[in-house]
């Protein structure tokens, strides 16, 4: 972080279309050498911060996995990701995470297509509010929520006996296998997809609409050729956003699939805290560089399509 | 009608809400159903009331303990997000516009980095600050600061896109504001839907935060919920619900404070 703060004092005077002298206030190189060695102490807390907290509990984290416990140097831990036990684990985390991603990105935009036009009001207060709760509703709560709705004794569960005589387990208790993490997952991605979705579609301009009015466009014109492009970039951003999200959640899988570790993030915790797991105790750092580079292949994809959405929102 | 021209009709906006409202309406009714059963397959208000039962106060301590720290934890993590990633974020966008994909990378790591990786990396940091500044629970929002970062961003930085913030900044500086001006009677009131949005979403995410305490050791809500679940698991769904519709009020009392004033005036003006 510190190199690219210095590098970019200099190249700013270059920018000078960026920032241009107020009229009147100019005064002079030296002056303006100063206010800019100012700008950039600007970015000091911020950067240590971030390499504090971040940067700092990374490295040690994905070093230990490189690291036996007499703390020389291994790959013994890093090849263990090969185990087909462990590929099985990143194949499951993969396909949920996708699952819920794409199901959720689609109905939170559906959710946030009929929000349009309620900014201010009552209905909008009430659905934000909401959303921000649900959407980090994770860990144990939502699992309870999920056991009393669909759980052995829930209400659901036992509705659909006494009506309709369906035994939602007849194939066993799903519910605390990997299948059963797919509508706690739901819950918590809707969520999410309205509150980082709804901001791109609240950019959308309403001249746009009255442009399209005025030369004798149809609603449905408007979204194919305008509306649907222009947010396209956003909706898929989000969608990655929401990927990643499942993907490295934990809380509500470790309260709801209490057997086996079905996941990445239950492999790191069984990893973390059983020293008897395939003879490694820094499998955990291992597991941790395996999730990080599924990550960061999202991320990137997401900063790809973001620099895109970008255009229509300057 | 409200709304600009590309709004749903309200048939397609009310077919679209009420599903919605009634698939999430479901595990909160469950919840709800769940904590009024009593053992004779009946409803009661037994688990209810065996909640407040002065007799059963030192068995539910942890959760007022647990409630308490959670919201030290939250409020420092929105001052981090407001005092510390806002200024920056406007900082970069002004000055060193170069920066904004560097900076961007950094601020979405945490999505790349989740909590549980974090987590074992964070433990030995915590040893030291443990030692250093004492083992306060509002240390940890440094952390937590850190988890909300992406999500605080996306909601600040479409306020910023969708913000004018160079010609705004550059008019008020020719006026002769200082950037404490600029920044706060500026451009704070320009960011202000994101701006909330972002403390908005670095409360939720506090309020529900589980990994990085539970494998710190540390006591907030989520963990409390957990310790007195065990015991109990009736007490810990009704908790769970409280938790919830908590937290719900207390959104809804921070998006309402944040409302720009003219706003309502605005739009029946417009319509």
């Amino acid at each position: 972080m510190s190199a690219p703060v210095a590098q970019a004092a200099p190249t700013t005077g270059a920018e000078r279309r960026e920032t241009p002298a107020p009229p009147g206030r100019a005064g002079g190189a030296v002056r303006g050498r100063a206010v800019r060695l100012q700008a950039a102490l600007g970015l000091v807390p911020f950067a240590a911060y971030v390499l504090a907290f971040l940067a700092l509990p990374t490295l040690i984290a994905v070093a230990s996995g490189f690291f036996d416990d007499e703390g020389s140097f291994t790959l013994a831990n890093v090849a263990a990701l090969g185990d087909p036990v462990i590929l099985r684990t990143f194949w499951n985390s993969a396909w949920l995470s996708a699952l819920t991603a794409v199901v959720g990105a689609v109905v939170g935009a559906a959710a946030c297509y009929a929000l349009i036009g309620l900014e201010g009001t009552g209905t909008r207060a009430v659905v934000d509010a909401a959303a921000g709760v649900l959407a980090q509703f994770g860990g144990v709560m939502l699992a309870f929520a999920f056991i009393a709705t669909i759980g052995l004794q829930g209400l659901v569960t036992i509705w659909l006996q006494d009506a309709f005589g369906i035994d939602l387990f007849a194939d066993g208790a799903w519910i605390y296998e990997l299948p059963g993490l797919i509508l706690p997952y739901l819950y918590f991605q809707v969520p999410l997809m309205i509150i980082t979705f709804m901001p791109a579609l609240s950019a959308l301009k309403p001249q746009w609409a009255e442009a399209n009015l005025t030369l004798g466009g149809t609603r449905t014109g408007f979204w194919r050729h305008v509306g649907i492009p222009v947010l396209a970039p956003s909706f898929l951003a989000s969608l990655l956003l929401l990927f990643a999200n499942a993907f490295s959640s934990y809380a509500t899988a470790a309260a709801l699939a209490s057997q086996g570790s079905q996941i990445v993030p239950l492999q790191i915790r069984t990893a973390l805290t059983s020293e008897t797991m395939l003879g490694r105790e820094n499998l955990a750092g291992a597991l941790a560089l395996g999730m990080i580079a599924v990550m960061a292949l999202t991320m990137w994809g997401y900063s790809a399509v973001q620099r895109r959405a970008a255009r229509w929102q300057r | 009608m409200s709304g600009p021209g590309f709004a749903p009709r309200p048939a397609v906006r009310w077919a679209i809400g009420i599903v919605l409202v009634v698939l999430f309406a479901i595990p909160i009714v469950s919840m709800a159903e769940y904590t009024l059963r009593d053992a004779a397959s009946g409803h009661s208000l037994a688990h209810w009331l065996a909640l407040v039962d002065p007799a059963n106060a030192g068995r539910y301590r942890p959760i007022w303990t647990g409630l308490g720290n959670s919201v030290v934890l939250a409020v420092t993590t929105v001052a981090i997000v407001l005092l510390l990633l806002a200024p920056t974020m406007v900082l970069v966008r002004l000055r060193f516009p170069k920066l904004r994909l560097p900076f961007e990378f950094v601020v979405l790591l945490p999505i790349t980095i989740p909590a549980i990786v974090l987590v074992v990396g964070l433990a030995p940091i915590y040893l030291w600050i443990g030692r250093t500044f004492g083992t306060g629970i509002w240390t940890l929002a440094f952390a937590y600061g850190i988890t909300v970062l992406p999500f605080a961003y996306r909601a600040i930085q479409s306020s910023i896109d969708a913000t004018d913030v160079r010609t705004l900044a550059e008019a008020a500086r020719a006026l002769g504001a200082g950037w404490p001006t600029v920044l706060w009677r500026v451009l704070a009131p320009n960011l202000r839907p994101g701006l909330i949005a972002a403390a908005l979403i670095s409360v939720a995410v506090v309020l529900g935060e589980f990994t990085i305490a539970s494998l710190l050791n540390r006591q907030n809500l989520q963990t409390a919920l957990v310790v007195v679940g065990k015991q109990d698991p009736y007490a810990s769904v009704s908790l769970s619900l409280i938790a919830l519709v908590f937290a719900f009020a207390l959104l809804v009392v921070i998006g309402r404070a944040g409302r720009p004033r003219g706003a309502r005036t605005n739009q029946k003006g417009r319509s």
